[in-house]
């Protein structure tokens, strides 16, 4: 060690988001529930940063009503984001909710989860989730705290119940929904649901539309997710950032593009001997005007991209 | 020379490590220019002593970036001057606001070439970073950049620390590119945990676990000694310079704070012998 005696103190603020990992929230209020099948509810996201104006609700976010029962997804980005959904679920329905469903461990997703403590629903996520939330939660939290103050940003709450490598299926009542576990690809615990009386599939981050993704997992399993996506053979689905549905296979067609040119130019920059800076200045710039928040991420995604691939 | 030379620099470094148990204030995003000249005369005097660091313009660059757009993954290089680098005997590294500040300290051994030298490094907060260059006679000589990034030292590393420590010494060495003369840049894995990681379900921090040394040696002449830190990024990789040699490989040992040892030789990349 060239210097002892590290001391552990605690560092706040946030700086990079991974998937906007502190933006979100009270544009909540702005945006609204909307019904985009029978029975199915979702709050778009506006593409920006985490704020405290918008109290990290930058994901998209909503709820899957059945006969018997309310399943949330995802529970929002923030305490105050939850409980704005909650309130908007409860001004429709008031059905139990029982399922909370969280996609995968990014802040703007799952720190909604505090605000359905009370209605004791079973937490579910995919089996990695846990040892993630584990892992970020206490770093995710403190730098919602420093965006949000201490009341607004919410607990970390672990997954009560795993979906494993075998898809679970839950029942509403009258509406089946099916879970499946994904590889590593957006991050190493992308949870994607299909509700079978809409034939909406939810694959939450695997999906970007407008907003520029951001890989956080691993490129070449995210390439091989959208093709798994595909095959479900589902036509329309909610992305965790873009329009509230989309047709799906359309799409992926632009986020399969920057993915595979991400791959491809980095590689090439790889081969050539050129630096990490380099490339983070050359790799895919014809991507920069086609998404929103380009610059924010971009660099990033470059960076994980050189990461992953000299490796190989 | 290879084996006394080697011995020397690892002895040098545990003496070295005592001196820099600083634990001053970090500034703030907001501190001022002198609290900031203040803070590196502070580090300045802890690691160097009374020796002065003369301004290194024309001799040593520092490039970091203005933002870091990854705070755990801060790529910096610093070049030595040409026509200076037959003068330099080692480069320091420090990251000033960084809770353990002294990055790394590579020294170059007659193998070695200190034209360039680039690392990846986790950065805590707004801060300035200086490169300081050792010459033969003692000298030191400095530049420094300002770095806004933040949180880069207690940054989770991947999604777990058993995930964190696949693969750990596994090492590769990836040749410079076509227009670079006698560059290379080998990756080891391994987390380089800063003990400022926390797991949340046991509310306990990963025990810091970090690259102290890494030799890199074309036959029994030394090119390069790295004696790292907590401010490396995980998965550490060393972009560095070398002589032409009459061995025809790298041999590589880095040796970890867990007492871990790992050993590895490359074929030393054609294209740019």
């Amino acid at each position: 060690m060239l210097q002892r005696g590290t001391a552990r103190r605690t560092f706040l603020q946030a700086g990079l988001c991974l998937c906007g990992c502190l933006a979100a929230g009270r544009a909540a209020g702005s945006a609204g529930l909307v019904e985009v099948a029978p029975g199915v509810l979702v709050r778009r996201g506006p593409d920006e940063e985490a704020s405290a104006a918008n109290g990290n609700g930058i994901a998209n976010i909503g709820c899957i009503i059945g006969n018997d029962a309310v399943l949330v997804t995802d529970p929002g980005g923030s305490l105050a984001d939850g409980q704005w959904l909650r309130e908007e679920i409860r001004r429709r329905t008031q059905r139990p909710i029982r399922h909370v469903v969280v996609s995968h461990v990014h802040p703007d997703h799952c720190f909604g989860t505090g605000a359905f403590l009370d209605d004791a629903p079973e937490i579910l996520g995919h089996h990695r989730l846990s040892a993630a939330l584990a892992a970020r939660g206490d770093y995710y939290q403190r730098q919602l705290v420093e965006l949000l103050g201490d009341g607004a940003a919410g607990p970390v709450v672990l997954p009560t119940r795993a979906v494993g490598e075998d898809e679970t299926v839950l029942d509403l009542g009258g509406r089946r929904i099916r879970l499946a576990a994904y590889a590593t690809a957006h991050s190493d615990c992308d949870l994607v649901m299909l509700d079978e009386a809409s034939g909406l599939l939810f694959p939450a981050d695997l999906l970007f539309v407008g907003r520029v993704p951001s890989l956080d997992g691993s490129l070449s399993g995210w390439q091989a997710a959208l093709g798994r996506l595909r095959a479900t053979g589902a036509v329309r689905a909610v992305p965790g950032h873009g329009p509230t549905t989309v047709e799906l296979g359309q799409a992926i067609g632009p986020l399969e593009r920057y993915l595979a040119m991400l791959q491809d130019e980095t590689r090439a920059a790889l081969a050539a001997g050129r630096t990490m800076e380099e490339a983070i200045a050359t790799v895919a710039m014809a991507e920069r005007d086609h998404w929103a928040l380009f610059d924010d991420y971009h660099g990033r995604n470059v960076t994980q991209a050189y990461k992953e691939l000299e490796w190989e | 020379m290879g084996m006394n030379q080697n011995r020397r620099m690892a002895c040098a470094g545990l003496v070295l490590a005592p001196l820099l148990a600083i634990a001053g204030p970090v500034l703030a995003a907001g501190g001022t220019d002198q609290e900031r000249e203040e803070r590196w005369q502070d580090l300045r005097q802890s690691i160097f002593g009374e020796r002065p660091v003369e301004d290194g313009v024309g001799l040593i660059t520092l490039e970091a970036p203005a933002r870091a757009l990854d705070a755990a993954l801060v790529p910096l290089t610093i070049r030595i001057a040409p026509e200076q680098r037959d003068r330099v005997a080692a480069v320091h590294l420090v990251i000033d606001d960084n809770p353990s500040p002294y990055a790394a300290r590579a020294s170059f051994g007659p193998a070695g070439d200190p034209a360039v030298l680039r690392l990846r490094v986790r950065i805590d907060g707004y801060t300035n970073v200086h490169a300081v260059a050792e010459t033969k006679d003692g000298r030191l000589f400095g530049t420094a950049a300002f770095v806004k990034a933040s949180g880069g030292c207690s940054a989770p590393i991947g999604v777990s620390d058993e995930v964190a420590m696949q693969g750990m010494g596994e090492m590769k060495l990836r040749p410079g590119g076509p227009d670079t003369h006698g560059e290379a840049t080998l990756l080891i894995r391994h987390p380089n945990f800063s003990g400022m990681q926390m797991n949340q379900l046991t509310r306990t921090y990963t025990p810091a676990r970090y690259l102290d040394l890494v030799r890199i040696s074309q036959g029994d002449q030394t090119v390069l000694e790295l004696a790292g830190d907590i401010s490396l990024a995980s998965d550490p990789a060393i972009g560095f310079a070398y002589r032409p040699g009459e061995a025809d490989a790298f041999t590589v040992l880095a040796t970890d704070s867990d007492g871990g040892s790992w050993q590895e030789s490359f074929p030393i990349p054609a294209n740019t012998q």
